[in-house]
């Protein structure tokens, strides 16, 4: 670790905590409908789309038809976006050939972009057309951020609100975070990824000659504008195989800066508009400091690892941090930070190999993953998920001192904590019976990458990614097999359907009870003590779920490479 | 329930072509006309037109007299077998690592046979790291400024000039962080290339 590895993760951090005040004012501007710049133009349009689908905007549904609405709009995303990876090979806008995707990772590809999970089992440059990247990815990148940051809103709601049975309107929600939030930021994201070096084209691949005479094919496409929306809507699925690790996806240090920023900046600033929405910002920044305290944590731990390197490779008198799979413009640092932003978040997006990293500096965004993704976490997704550990931690704390729950004058009741316990444990529910039944399959295992624990790590990792649709992944799993396809693309769902349809119905019910008045009795939520024991409750409830497949897969590793055993394969 | 099929499917295809088409094919036309270089892909072009590569794309380098890129990862399709892959350094249609984990053995023996080649050629320095490990996109423009100073006294050989003369390219070319703080001091090796083809010929 170097003073100026240091210096890069506190300028991060401060440019980040920097947003969430002016970002957090405008989104809640936009979702409570006041005025915004944007509104003289912006306005119309909207009011144009509502018009055309028959939506009226002032009715607003039940947490039922919110949620219903939802799934419809998910629905409908998996038939267009299935539709267009089976039919690319007939369709224009592919320059460079590719033919239909087959089923099974049409199903996983289609699964995994209408949930936010981004898993690549695709190849991008060698199996997607531009108009699969553009009218497929694109636009179910800006939908499915565009659906968390709506539910996010909607769970909001559920708190500021006192006596009434909605939650808003899907529809209006939907489409403004769409229109007003993401779409803004991502025309000047894109200019200013041009600038650094992405391509952005129509034109077919490039042929090449290099300095040493032999042909070159150089992949290009319509990248900036997806990979900016791939960033700042936590999506994470690569136009490029590699993701961001290639240099068409992140030129330089600067965009790697700045994608880093835009990961963090709409689920950080999502905790100032739950401040703002129940009129305590206090309430908003207690939960950014639960989730920064994680953070910081975890950029230590992978940070120092990877510095502190392969001991086996020192052994060969290679001196210096860890650099397999990791691109010499970002260096350990900008890597090992990259990794746990990406895993804190629900992105995804890599740009170094995560498989390639250390024992312990891979085990930090696996843990960050298996937590939830609630450190900052998705869009919108980061916010309900630490939402639903702060009612468990509510309750735990009601328990210790025999006193109904209360969180923001809200009485949390047995249907509010079975439903917070629901959602928990869904996700190893997913992670680790899914790892269990890969194990028992022979050609599952077989597809791993790498012998011994690695392996493990690997599958462990995999089902761990998509049950909390983060996306990235242990690389070397072949995982484009029918079995991974169709199981890892089930996790999907289960991870993201069965986390928010209990929130929604916490959210439903929460909207519906009175708001109490503060008393003495109250256990104050923006306090140090808070922070503390909801952290208790998230390193608890984590670290007892998935300690035991921890010491099979990256603690049993971590042994091994200071013992410098190698494992080989077979 | 029913009613809310209308503002489904409507707002999903809106939606879909502003986001899908409207959003990526405008910004294909204001990038094309304001920064058309960078959106092509920073190509490489000699003087008959000729592309010789991208600035941000690694290339194969085996040759004694330019300096090595880093190992590369990728893989092309086995034309005798279209479900194998063989080896093909910066493949630059399908970018990806190695994806080896810190114990596995393939890992540790291709490192020691890179090294032992390595310091065979510059007894008088420790071999730099990323000489001889590998890309996360196999595509790796660039070396460490260590790394090129290491293949200084190999490639002023074979060039048969100055190693001084070699040197002072490598450290004109160097990349500093942005703003003093930000990423890694690199160099990129086709830009390095290109300029030793220009110096002249002693």
């Amino acid at each position: 670790m170097t003073a100026n590895g240091w210096i890069q993760i506190i300028l991060y951090c401060a440019v980040v905590l920097a947003l969430v005040k002016p970002l957090g004012a405008y989104m809640t501007a936009v979702f409570t409908g006041e005025r915004t710049f944007l509104t003289p133009v912006l306005r119309p349009v909207e009011r144009v789309f509502y018009k055309v689908a028959g939506v009226d905007e002032k009715q607003e549904q039940h947490w039922l038809g919110y949620t219903f609405a939802m799934l419809l709009f998910h629905i409908g995303g998996f038939v267009i976006l299935y539709a267009l990876l089976r039919l690319q090979g007939l369709l224009p806008f592919n320059p460079a050939g590719q033919g239909a995707v087959e089923e099974g990772l049409s199903f996983n590809t289609a699964t995994s972009f209408i949930t936010n999970t981004n898993w690549q089992a695709y190849g991008g440059e060698s199996t997607l057309s531009y108009l699969t990247q553009m009218l497929g990815l694109t636009h179910q990148n800006f939908l499915s951020a565009a659906t968390g940051i709506a539910m996010a809103i909607a769970v909001i709601r559920g708190f500021s609100r006192a006596s009434v049975l909605t939650l808003g309107s899907f529809w209006v929600d939907v489409t403004r975070a769409t229109l007003y939030i993401l779409l803004p930021l991502c025309i000047v994201f894109t200019l200013f990824l041009v600038w650094q070096g992405i391509p952005q084209t129509l034109g077919a691949y490039v042929e090449a000659t290099t300095l040493e005479g032999a042909k070159q094919t150089i992949a290009v496409g319509p990248v900036a504008s997806q990979i900016a929306i791939k960033m700042l809507g936590t999506n994470g699925g690569g136009f490029f195989n590699a993701n961001a690790a290639h240099p068409f996806e992140n030129p330089t240090a600067l965009s790697n800066f700045v994608q880093m920023i835009s990961i963090f900046a709409i689920g950080a600033a999502l905790t100032n508009v739950f401040g703002r929405m129940v009129k305590d910002e206090r309430q908003g920044w207690a939960i950014l400091s639960i989730m920064g305290v994680l953070f910081v944590a975890g950029v230590a731990v992978t940070y120092a690892a990877e510095a502190a390197g392969n001991p086996i490779l020192h052994g060969l008198g290679i001196v210096g941090g860890n650099m397999e799979g990791k691109e010499v413009r970002f260096g350990v640092l900008a890597s090992s930070l990259f990794a746990v932003i990406t895993t804190a978040a629900s992105c995804g997006a890599v740009n170094a190999m995560h498989d390639s990293f250390t024992a312990l500096g891979g085990m930090i965004p696996l843990i960050n993953m298996q937590l939830g993704e609630i450190i900052i976490g998705g869009v919108g997704s980061g916010l309900y998920g630490m939402i639903v550990f702060v009612i468990v931690a509510i309750f735990v704390a009601g328990l210790m001192v025999g006193r109904t729950p209360e969180y923001l004058g809200k009485k949390i009741e047995a249907k509010e904590v079975k439903m917070a316990m629901l959602a928990i444990l869904c996700l190893p529910v997913v992670m680790l019976g899914g790892t269990a039944v890969a194990l028992g399959v022979s050609s599952a295992v077989s597809a791993t990458g790498n012998p011994g624990p690695h392996g493990f790590s690997e599958i462990l990792y995999a089902f761990t990614s998509v049950a909390a649709n983060n996306g990235s992944a242990f690389g070397g799993l072949s995982a484009n097999t029918m079995f991974y396809n169709v199981v890892l693309g089930i996790g999907m769902l289960v991870g993201r359907m069965f986390v928010i349809v209990p929130v929604m119905a916490i959210a439903g019910g929460l909207a519906a009870k009175k708001t109490l008045a503060p008393s003495a009795g109250t256990f104050p939520t923006t306090g140090p003590l808070f922070v503390g024991l909801v952290m208790g409750v998230i390193l608890i409830v984590g670290g007892l779920t998935f300690f035991p497949a921890l010491a099979l897969g990256p603690i049993v590793e971590h042994l091994a490479t200071a013992a410098g055993q190698t494992f080989a394969g077979s | 329930m029913l009613k809310q099929i209308r503002p489904a499917l409507v707002i999903l295809v809106v939606l879909t072509v502003v986001t899908g088409l409207i959003y990526p094919l405008a910004m294909t036309g204001i990038a094309g006309v304001m920064m058309p270089r960078q959106a092509e892909g920073s190509l490489v072009v000699d003087e008959s037109g000729k592309v010789l590569g991208s600035d941000l794309i690694g290339q194969v380098f085996t040759k004694e007299i330019y300096f090595h890129g880093r190992p590369s990862a990728t893989t092309a399709p086995d034309p005798k077998d279209a479900t194998k892959t063989v080896p093909a350094p910066y493949n630059a249609a399908n970018s990806g690592g190695s994806n080896y984990g810190p114990t596995n053995k393939a890992l540790i023996d291709r490192v020691k046979d890179d090294t032992i080649k390595l310091q065979a050629e510059n007894p008088n320095a420790p071999v730099p790291q990323d000489l001889v490990t590998t890309s996360g996109s196999g595509l790796d423009p660039d070396i460490t400024p260590e790394a090129a100073l290491f293949q200084v006294p190999r490639v002023a050989k074979a060039r048969k000039i100055s190693e001084d003369e070699v040197r002072a390219l490598v450290t004109g070319l160097v990349q500093g962080r942005t703003l003093g703080l930000i990423g890694e001091p690199r160099v990129n090796v086709l830009a390095l290339n290109m300029a030793l083809d220009k110096l002249p010929k002693s």
